[in-house]
């Protein structure tokens, strides 16, 4: 842990990966040139034959492990978001999703805070393209103790995930009474007429986003999509029918995140039942750029004053509420 | 386990590619688009390991240390259906249902409908990187066991073929075994015309594996290969096995025009009959009984 109880995902990760492989032989970790940044090599302490580097080959990685976990190995697979995703997508296609291979495919420094290495190692549609995939499960831990509970979650279940990690620092977020389900949406707060839908470590700006609503006397409720596949339908319905505006809020693009995931069911809401306007709070339809994980934040609108700005400009500009 | 071949055993080998050819067109019939050429090119290979190397029975074709085999090219898994169906693993009787709505034969091969066929694969140029997966799993079970895997000319043009040979040398997976269906015909033209692979053994060898040069239709060449391979060798073995597109059908060969052809009833009959040919030396009783 960094200073102020401040954690990466990806550091509680790399802890939860060497717990399980103390206790099961058969978790095994594969990387590409990046175990020490992904934290994957962590592995090699526990049993040193059990991290398998791959040198710079993503697609030969996904395809190995593939035929690992035939035989009965559980594979986590690890590499930067947007290699895992983008570079062996028709590898995970084929060979993981299809056949329900029991593979864990971790993707690091996912989002804009691979801050300074610019667009090119930036992954902002890693979650798009995995959510399309059937067989897959999609789910992004927002602190360190949600991600040991979606790797332990991931290590017990059978069948493939693809789980977005972070380097970003963030501080413990979630209360330990708010009980983690796979594929159930966490309530953090309750609200009236606002909500946001938010995941991953950007959840603690939404937070700060919505003490500051607070202070304005706006009660704004907070839900953590910690799982984006399966999506919590019928929680998703009940939003929608109990908040007039709904904000999605993602280190992601705008296209195929949980705004997508959001818009798809809410569309397909029947009946004369109110239902919510949905705004979606992301990237836009741009790739990033060097600069600081902050920097980048604030440029697109994911700072807590970038969120706030947005709800003021969509809510209160509309002069309807309140 | 089978150490030699003498010339009942080899006779035995080559009545075996003759049925299995006459089922490949039983499956396949007419009137549909069905991969002619490469699965008929491959039919030697596919009988050398299935009913000479391999230990790989009805008996133990789900047991940990099993060998196994992966078509690499998907789209010849026809030749592995007939094969499987032989071995009495899948019923003989299912193979016409290929690439039919519902079926477990689809048409490039899927583990979930039927798991015989070891691995996905169709996408091309990712059945070696599997088979790595498969062997390096083997040696941390401390398991002992052969992987065979075919591919096909035009795929090793896929980039991950070579990642994936570069890592069964690099992890001396000596229990992988590749063999090169090199029929020189690839979807839409001659391999050396679409994009060169030559010189291949040379890119082999460079690649830490040891080649080994084959008439791909001559089954004691290919059975020598491999005896070759026990995992205890030095390299990893890659067997060239020179072969001819459409192999056992005079109009089908060395042209990549059956590819995946949809043949008419006249080709069709004019298909049987060359097979057929072959056929009449040994008792094809039980071909003639199921009434097609």
């Amino acid at each position: 842990m960094a200073d102020n109880n401040k954690e990466a995902t990806r550091d509680r990760y790399g802890i939860t990966l060497v717990e399980l492989a103390r206790e099961d032989r058969n978790v095994v970790a594969m990387d590409c040139d990046l175990g020490r940044s992904t934290r994957s090599y962590n592995i090699a302490e526990v049993d040193p034959n059990r991290f398998i580097e791959m040198g710079i080959a993503e697609q030969d990685m996904i395809s190995t492990a593939a035929g690992m976990a035939r035989c009965g190995k559980i594979v986590f697979v690890n590499s930067f978001a947007i290699f895992i995703t983008g570079r062996a997508f028709d590898q995970i296609r084929q060979q993981i999703a299809l056949p329900s291979s029991n593979v864990k495919l971790c993707g690091s420094s996912a989002g804009l805070t691979q801050g300074p290495d610019g667009a090119t190692h930036q992954s902002l549609l890693d979650v798009a393209l995995m959510r399309m995939l059937p067989n897959m499960t999609v789910a992004i831990p927002a602190d360190g103790n949600q991600t040991e509970q979606i790797i332990r979650t991931a290590y017990r279940m059978q069948g493939p995930i693809y789980i977005r990690l972070s380097r970003y620092a963030t501080p413990s977020l979630i209360n330990d009474n708010i009980a983690f389900e796979l594929g159930k949406a966490q309530v953090i707060r309750e609200g009236s007429r606002i909500a946001f839908a938010t995941y991953g470590p950007v959840l603690s700006n939404v937070l700060a986003a919505a003490d500051e609503l607070q202070k304005q006397g706006i009660e704004a409720g907070l839900v953590n999509f910690h799982t984006i596949k399966p999506i919590d339908v019928n929680f998703i319905e009940s939003m929608a029918e109990k908040y007039s505006y709904i904000f999605s809020v993602e280190e992601h693009s705008i296209y195929g995140g949980l705004g997508s995931a959001l818009a798809e069911i809410m569309a397909g809401i029947q009946g004369s039942s109110k239902t919510a306007t949905l705004l979606r709070i992301g990237v836009q339809d741009t790739f990033g750029e060097s600069g600081t994980a902050d920097e980048l934040l604030k440029k697109h609108g994911l700072d807590s004053g970038g969120i706030m700005q947005s709800v003021q400009q969509y809510v209160f500009e509309t002069g309807e509420f309140i | 386990m089978k150490n030699n071949l003498d010339k009942a055993g080899l006779q035995i080998l080559e009545q075996k590619t003759t049925q299995i050819r006459w089922e490949l067109l039983q499956m396949f019939s007419h009137g549909k688009a069905h991969h002619f050429g490469g699965s008929l090119s491959c039919v030697e290979l596919v009988t050398a390991l299935y009913f000479y190397k391999m230990n790989y029975t009805i008996d133990n074709c789900t047991s940990p240390d099993r060998d196994r085999f992966i078509m690499s090219k998907g789209h010849s898994v026809p030749t592995q259906y007939v094969a499987l169906a032989l071995l009495g693993i899948i019923p003989i009787e299912e193979l016409p249902t290929i690439k039919q709505i519902g079926t477990r034969l689809q048409g490039h091969p899927d583990i979930k409908k039927l798991p015989w066929l070891e691995a996905p694969t169709g996408s091309l140029g990712q059945g070696l990187s599997y088979a790595n997966g498969i062997a390096l799993a083997a040696r941390l079970d401390g398991l002992r066991f052969n992987i065979f895997l075919i591919l096909g000319d035009g795929e090793i043009q896929e980039g991950q073929i070579w990642e994936a040979a570069m890592t069964t040398s690099h992890y001396r997976l000596t229990n992988v075994c590749v063999i090169v269906d090199r029929n020189k015909f690839q979807s839409q033209g001659e391999v050396d015309c679409m994009m060169g692979i030559e010189p291949l053994l040379d890119k082999l060898s460079a690649f830490g594996w040891q080649p080994i040069h084959v008439n791909g239709h001559n089954l004691a060449e290919i059975c020598q290969a491999l005896d070759l391979v026990n995992g205890m060798q030095d390299r990893p073995i890659a067997i060239v096995a020179d072969t001819v597109k459409g192999k056992g059908i005079s109009f089908m060969e060395n042209t990549f025009k059956y590819h995946n052809f949809n043949l008419t009833i006249d080709q069709y009959k004019q298909a049987e009959k060359e097979i057929k040919g072959k056929l009449s030396f040994f008792d094809r009783s039980q071909e003639d009984t199921r009434g097609r």
